[in-house]
């Protein structure tokens, strides 16, 4: 028979040896980890870009070879920074910390966001990253806009624990290729952002159409959470975007 | 010191070896046990994540089972429960912090998956069932077998579902132009979960039609 302090002690040095494990683990492994999450992201912006043919192995070069400018903006519209060098990994756009910048938002603080520019056969694109919340967890993605900054090229998704099968098609061709062609300001110039709705975008409105995807049947809450992040974060864009016309 | 000493049992006795083979067939996790159906279901549209997902079960069962089968005579049996999910819980996130840094691709295939080998029921399962009451060695070899067991159909399924929901096995184009070119088409059923479970179905009947002993009443 076990005495209750055994139990307690046990338990304790259980839980601590295990901390001590899991975070030697963290440690070791993160440079491996950030990595990745650099190639990651470079990919993605590529393949919003509408890049082909972008893996794991080529996305850094790639990424030097067709990226012109990292901007950093601030929500005024101004340009903070504009880097155009090489090694654009270690540029200060690319670092930027979007959950911090969005938190500062939210909070009414000054914040920054990041923009980069592609040049891809001859036009340039504009690639704005963006994050969001979904069911589970975080989500997150690139849109990428044409040089009149409203048509939208083309988009990525990403997600850190959406429902396989159901949220996490946000990040699958089926729902990001309905994504180029919209707009994401009105006929009168004024913000609209693209929406994700229910029910089928052939039963709205035609004047809304060019604002408008499918949602996802059965990820209710992601789609809305795609919806809500696409409003949050192109709308920061919007007085850079104006003085620029 | 014991008047008998029990003499040495060599490492890969009879009864040993039974214990690496039988769950590859005869007490398989999952067509006999029907454990871990769900990530079975999930993950096996392609070999290449079903395999890295086999890996890692691998490794969690055979050293689940053993750390478990060293501390078993130490664990208070009222909290034994949650001594075992810190243990399970602590290799899944290890497993899953290494696929995050050597096979990106493949752990955001496999996304929440990894970190469901937590409530996998083989595992429980098999440190229950045998860990809490064998030496370590015996252990890790039936931590091992009931890895390979699961893993063996993870890749059987995987096989089947790829080679005819995609045309290709590991990601290589295996089926010819020419076959498209008659009119061959991939089936796109292939790729969703129901038809993993129906091809589990059939795995089940081949091995209950072969084995009749596994036939209930």
């Amino acid at each position: 028979m076990y005495s209750n302090g055994y139990i307690f002690r046990y338990a304790g040095i259980l839980v601590i040896v295990v901390a001590a494990v899991l975070s030697t683990t963290a440690l070791v492994l993160k440079p491996f980890q950030d990595k990745n999450d650099a190639v990651d992201k470079m990919q993605s912006i590529l393949v919003a870009a509408g890049f082909e043919g972008v893996t794991a192995q080529n996305a850094i070069e790639l990424f030097n070879k067709n990226v012109s400018n990292m901007m950093v903006i601030d929500p005024e519209g101004n340009v903070v920074d504009d880097f155009t060098g090489e090694g654009k990994e270690k540029s200060k756009a690319f670092g930027l910390n979007l959950k911090e910048e969005l938190y500062k938002k939210s909070v009414q603080k000054p914040f920054e966001l990041p923009l980069y520019v592609v040049q891809k056969e001859g036009q340039k694109i504009y690639i704005v990253p963006m994050r969001g919340v979904g069911l589970w967890g975080p989500i997150w993605g690139n849109m990428a806009l044409k040089d009149d900054f409203k048509t939208v090229v083309g988009v990525t998704f990403g997600h850190k624990s959406e429902t396989p099968g159901l949220g996490a098609e946000i990040a699958t061709p089926i729902f990001t290729t309905q994504f180029p062609g919209k707009t994401i300001f009105d006929s009168n110039d004024k913000f609209v952002s693209v929406s994700v709705v229910k029910g089928g975008i052939a039963n709205q409105p035609a004047e809304k159409q060019p604002h408008m995807v499918d949602a996802i049947s059965g990820g209710t809450i992601t789609s809305n959470g795609v919806s809500e992040m696409l409003k949050n974060v192109l709308e920061s864009y919007e007085p850079f975007i104006k003085k620029q016309s | 010191m014991s008047a008998v000493k029990q003499e040495k049992e060599p490492l890969f006795s009879s009864k040993n070896v039974k214990l690496l083979t039988s769950p590859l067939n005869m007490s398989n996790p999952i067509t006999v046990q029907v454990l871990g159906i769900c990530s079975a279901l999930a993950v096996t549209a392609k070999m290449k994540p079903a395999f890295v997902m086999a890996i890692s079960v691998i490794a969690v069962t055979a050293l689940a089972n053993f750390i478990i089968s060293l501390m078993r005579n130490g664990i208070p049996p009222r909290i034994r429960i949650i001594v075992q999910l810190v243990v399970i819980a602590l290799l899944v996130i290890v497993v899953d912090q290494f696929l995050k840094a050597f096979v990106y691709d493949v752990s955001k295939q496999l996304s929440v998956f990894v970190g469901l080998i937590i409530t996998n029921c083989i595992l429980m399962g098999r440190l229950e069932a045998f860990a809490m009451s064998n030496k370590p060695w015996p252990s890790l070899l039936d931590g091992l077998g009931n890895g390979f067991g699961y893993g063996m159909i993870l890749l059987l399924v995987g096989f089947v579902r790829e080679l005819f929901g995609s045309g290709t096995v590991w990601g290589f184009h295996v089926i010819p132009q020419s076959f498209y070119e008659l009119g061959y088409k991939n089936n796109g059923f292939m790729i969703l979960p129901p038809m993993a479970l129906i091809l589990i179905g059939i795995i089940i009947w081949i091995q209950r039609a072969r084995n009749p002993q596994l036939i209930e009443d």
